[in-house]
């Protein structure tokens, strides 16, 4: 039977140690609500999102109180727009409608974020797939709770890079398109590569073709849980120090698997994998940059940050995997600037910059992550930083994605404010030697030689 | 068996079982386990109880003693067992 103690444990993590399960997300798929008419089709989507997510915040409500453990976020992905709008959306303008829809959806259902205005364009694009991409900036302006995504490469395919070129420009027309709220817009859009198709964790989040009708997917969080825990391994050596991430993280997912599972029960809904990224917030002690610390660095940044953050990556996934049999998503720690108030911190001390930033994404997910940078950053440049991370994520065979902010108005050493929590973030220095002949060259960059696998 | 933990942590007072108990078995819920010790000089106690004949839901057996613990000053919490089994038993 439980002890005493165990229970003790359970509970501390819960109300000094910040563990949660950061997001229950429904996946939907909207390929039923195809539709060459855009009424239909936004009647369609509206209906099918209503209908199978009605119960979704009451259900997560009712779990947290039976289990008293909170569930931050309750969100929905659908079907990448540019597939379920191709017949019915002859012009951006089209597409923006249905981002309206779906933020009047998110509304109605009240989930704060829906995720799958997005584009999966790893080797071309179609005409509707472009008319998605140019859209976002109006969508973005337009919606509170709508997320979108760009796939612009992948290990199979290479890099499109007409793509990466185009969504540079995008970036920075959305940024300025919601430049009176600090370019928030930008919060929202992730670029790219190798995305899968059940992450639950926003803004990336989409319902891939390759799902089922609808599914649950569930991100589990804890990093101050981890943190305390290595304050008790201060000063031991490496194998004590792996073994205690691991337990922990073991421990923390079966609190996610437990969940995914009441979830998928109680909606009569699948349950499809668990996320075991670690995501840190803005509250104190919530930071994977404080976990840094306690395994030894001065600062986020210093030398050792990459091997540290490799390590911890790698424990979190073995102990997490012993925890659920469906793991999937992104299943990495995170490392976004604004989100983290340790990352917050080694910026400004000066410790922490782009290009180890860059370093860092090559060992853990997923990419450079609510990077604020000058408003004046140059398109092209923009689109050198997606290719940098795209070709990482293509050549390591790993997810890799760009959420970045060039705020209109800022400079370096001036602060963005997002609020809630996407945080807040200084503005970083960008290299400002420029690409533009390189990413505007046109085409693709060819697939790896390792993935001719067959 | 549809087993639930409470947990009381507080400042020690007289009567704190006593209130708890009280209530559990006016609504027909089973005692199955106690423990308790005092943590850095907080009462902490848990009980193990089983709401299988429970007479009221669980939403307000957990909401009713919240309350209780809000009158005798202390933070009294149920949550389902499976949360405790799930982090500590493979």
């Amino acid at each position: 039977m439980i002890n005493i103690y165990e229970v003790n444990e359970t509970n501390t993590m819960i109300e000094h140690e910040n563990l949660d399960v950061r997001t229950i997300t429904l996946g939907i798929s909207l390929l039923s609500c195809v539709s060459s008419d855009l009424e239909s089709l936004k009647k369609n989507i509206y209906e099918k999102i209503t209908s199978v997510a009605r119960n979704l915040v009451a259900t997560g409500k009712a779990i947290e109180n039976d289990f008293g453990i909170p569930i931050v976020n309750k969100r929905i992905s659908v079907t990448p727009i540019a597939l379920v709008g191709a017949s019915a959306c002859h012009c951006p303008e089209d597409f923006a409608q249905i981002a309206g829809v779906l933020d009047k959806a998110a509304k109605e259902v009240g989930v704060n974020f829906i995720g799958g205005y997005s584009a999966l364009v790893g080797k071309g694009m179609t005409a509707a797939e472009k008319n998605l991409i140019l859209s976002i900036p109006e969508a973005m302006a337009k919606t509170e709770r709508v997320c979108s995504s760009v796939n612009v490469g992948s290990t199979k395919t290479g890099l499109n890079m007409d793509a990466v070129y185009l969504m540079g420009q995008v970036v920075k027309q959305t940024a300025t398109a919601t430049k009176e709220s600090g370019s928030l817009g930008c919060a929202k859009l992730v670029v790219f590569c190798n995305a899968p198709d059940d992450n639950p964790f926003m803004a990336g989040a989409f319902h891939g073709v390759t799902e089922a009708d609808a599914i649950i997917n569930v991100g589990v969080s804890g990093p101050g849980v981890v943190k305390v825990a290595l304050e008790k391994a201060r000063g031991k050596n490496f194998e004590v120090l792996c073994e205690t991430i691991k337990k922990t993280a073991f421990k923390i997912t079966r609190v996610g698997q437990l969940v995914a599972q009441e979830a998928s029960r109680r909606l009569n809904i699948p349950f499809g994998i668990i996320d075991l990224s670690l995501a840190p917030t803005p509250a104190v002690g919530d930071s994977v940059a404080e976990i840094l610390q306690e395994i030894g660095l001065e600062r986020v940044g210093a030398p050792g940050t990459t091997a540290a953050l490799a390590m911890l990556n790698d424990q979190v996934k073995k102990g997490g995997v012993m925890a659920s049999s469906y793991v999937g998503g992104l299943s990495g720690a995170f490392i976004p600037v604004s989100e983290d108030q340790g990352m917050i911190d080694a910026v400004n001390a000066g410790a922490l910059t782009l290009e180890k930033l860059e370093a860092m994404t090559c060992v853990c997910s997923v990419g450079l992550d609510m990077i604020a940078v000058p408003g004046d950053t140059k398109e092209t440049t923009i689109a050198g930083i997606i290719a940098d991370e795209a070709a990482i994520g293509m050549i390591n065979q790993k997810t890799t994605a760009v959420r970045i902010i060039p705020v209109i108005g800022k400079g370096v050493g001036e602060v963005v404010e997002f609020g809630g929590l996407l945080g807040y973030a200084p503005i970083m220095p960008v290299n400002p030697f420029s690409c533009e002949k390189f990413v505007t060259r046109g085409g693709r960059i060819p697939a790896p030689i390792h993935s001719f696998k067959n | 068996m549809n087993k639930l933990i409470i947990t009381v942590v507080g400042k020690d007072t007289v009567g704190i079982i006593a209130r708890v108990c009280t209530y559990l078995a006016d609504k027909q819920v089973n005692i199955l386990d106690i423990s308790q010790t005092i943590v850095q000089d907080y009462f902490n106690m848990m009980m193990i109880v089983d709401m299988t004949n429970a007479v009221r839901p669980f939403e307000e057996l957990s909401r009713d003693l919240g309350k209780i613990g809000e009158e005798i000053g202390v933070m009294v919490k149920c949550q389902r067992e499976e949360i405790f089994t799930s982090m500590h038993r493979i």
